[in-house]
């Protein structure tokens, strides 16, 4: 190798070197630090008797917010509140029975499948459970 | 005044002046502003534009750095600083609304800026990078909207960031990525402010510093495009300075005037305190600027064919966005100067797709 070929890739290979060993820690910097959240299964979402029939209840399961419908028959039912759109948060129009996405006018029977507007997929339900007084909301499966 | 007096200041002024342009050589520099000629011909008034979309960075600038005094980046304090600056702090009601209003009246006249460009093919050789430097400066001041609406941390920009940053997912591969390296995290939270808040008064303002810098640059060199009509016809021209810069400022004082009318009749709203546990609010909807995805969004079926529909409108914007900035490099009859009645035609289109479903954003809330 001659020695200006040699000059050449010793700086070349020096500078990259010193622009890897800069970048690095700047993009690990930017990066956000993963936080190790507790993974909640199951929780408390109200007392029996609380909810009234046709009326809903918006309660944290973790980090996202769900929601706990009595329906007109009186039966519980407990779906995720983010929208399969865009993640918006859904609300209960007790005077059509339906799940409303107010972002963009999603739709949602009381079993969660879409009824019209853009959502892809139905809302993730969960399973609803009395024990004790409590009303005790969990994932499925 | 006395005559001896108003001597003494003239004398005054021009040591000054002589100091300062032997050290900074500024006669040369209004040598060039002065022999510098702009165009006048029956679409000038469009070309003031530019020089107002500047006039209302400077605002924000000034606005935005006395607005930093007051206001805290946090989730606890955000919302209860735009509060006490609305309520408490003398005049922080007008610096708030002046930077509100001069932001949302800056994001119409980059617009009109703009579709006046390209509807005139200012954009045609040699003018290719001075379109493009505009395309990045509009996505810059878009980002600026986005990254600013967050900041006061009521409910409306904070489902407007949820729904934005989750457009962001649909990217493949690396869309979830890019949805939590914006956010901080998985969800709009504290670490969502920090980063708006960085992005908005740290990043942006530096990549703005060096676009605009290029794209002034660029005009100040290349200098004002003519119409292809007018190509062949001779066009009377102005100076630059004084004469081109005065009829500028008349525009900046209009501009002026109005927002100072705007914010003494609506000063800009605090609204109601984020709570990310609470429905969503009926009638939301983004600021007016991003309302015609917004509502293409709404309207879009859930499927066409195999495909999710908001991916296909998302990636139909942005397909849009790269030929939109790459129109100088396609219209080829342009660049020879010729007439290019495809182009306009579809700039007409983009342009009234835009103003209709803005329009019917507000006009159907419920459509």
């Amino acid at each position: 190798m001659k020695r200006r070929n040699f000059i050449n890739l010793f700086l070349g290979g020096s500078l990259t070197a010193t622009t890897v060993a800069f970048l690095y820690p700047i993009i690990r910097y930017l990066l956000p630090t993963r936080q190790t959240e507790a993974v909640i299964k199951k929780i408390t979402a109200a007392k029996v008797g609380e909810l009234a029939p046709n009326t809903h209840k918006i309660f944290k399961f973790g980090t996202s917010p769900a929601i706990l419908i009595n329906t007109p028959n009186g039966e519980l039912k407990a779906f995720s509140a983010i929208c399969t759109h865009l993640t918006c948060t859904v609300i209960f129009e007790s005077d059509t029975e339906t799940l409303l996405c107010p972002c963009h006018n999603g739709r949602f029977d009381l079993g969660g499948n879409v009824v019209s507007g853009p959502p892809p997929s139905p809302l993730e339900s969960y399973n609803v459970e009395i024990a004790g007084d409590d009303i005790v909301v969990s994932k499925k499966g | 005044m006395s005559f001896q007096k108003k001597v003494n200041m003239k004398h005054l002024i021009q040591n000054v002046y002589s100091y300062a342009d032997s050290r900074f050589k500024l006669s040369e520099l209004l040598q060039f502003a002065t022999k510098k000629k702009v165009p006048e011909h029956k679409y000038s008034f469009w070309y003031y534009f530019g020089g107002i979309c500047l006039f209302l960075f400077a605002v924000q600038v000034f606005t935005g750095i006395l607005l930093l005094l007051y206001y805290t980046p946090s989730i606890d304090s955000a919302h209860e600083s735009i509060k006490f600056i609305m309520s408490q702090v003398k005049f922080g009601w007008l610096i708030r609304s002046v930077h509100s209003w001069s932001a949302n009246i800056l994001i119409g006249a980059i617009f009109i800026h703009m579709f006046s460009t390209f509807l005139l093919k200012a954009y045609r050789p040699p003018r290719e990078l001075t379109w493009v430097s505009g395309f990045f400066l509009l996505l810059i001041f878009l980002a600026f909207g986005f990254s600013g609406y967050l900041l006061p941390w009521n409910e409306l920009s904070f489902f407007a960031t949820r729904v934005g940053t989750d457009i962001a997912s649909t990217i493949p591969l690396i869309g979830k990525h890019i949805k939590t390296f914006i956010l901080g995290g998985s969800e709009v939270s504290g670490a969502t402010i920090s980063r708006f808040f960085w992005l908005h008064v740290a990043i942006l303002p530096l990549f703005t510093t060096i676009i605009l810098g290029i794209h002034i640059l660029l005009v100040q060199i290349i200098g004002m495009s003519k119409p292809i009509s007018l190509a062949e016809r001779k066009v009377k021209e102005i100076p630059f300075f004084p004469n081109f810069i005065l009829k500028d400022s008349l525009g900046w004082m209009l501009i002026l005037a109005l927002i100072g009318v705007l914010c003494v009749f609506f000063p800009w709203e605090v609204g109601q305190k984020a709570d990310s546990f609470a429905p969503t609010p009926l009638g939301i909807k983004p600021e007016w600027y991003f309302t015609f995805m917004f509502t293409t969004l709404k309207i879009i079926p859930s499927h066409i064919l195999l495909f999710e529909g908001e991916v296909i409108a998302i990636f139909g914007f942005m397909i849009g966005a790269l030929l939109w900035m790459l129109v100088p490099f396609l219209d080829r009859n342009a660049a020879k100067e010729r007439r290019s009645p495809f182009f306009s035609f579809m700039g007409w289109i983009i342009f009234l797709y835009i103003v209709i479903m803005t329009v019917l954003t507000y006009l159907l809330p419920g459509w």
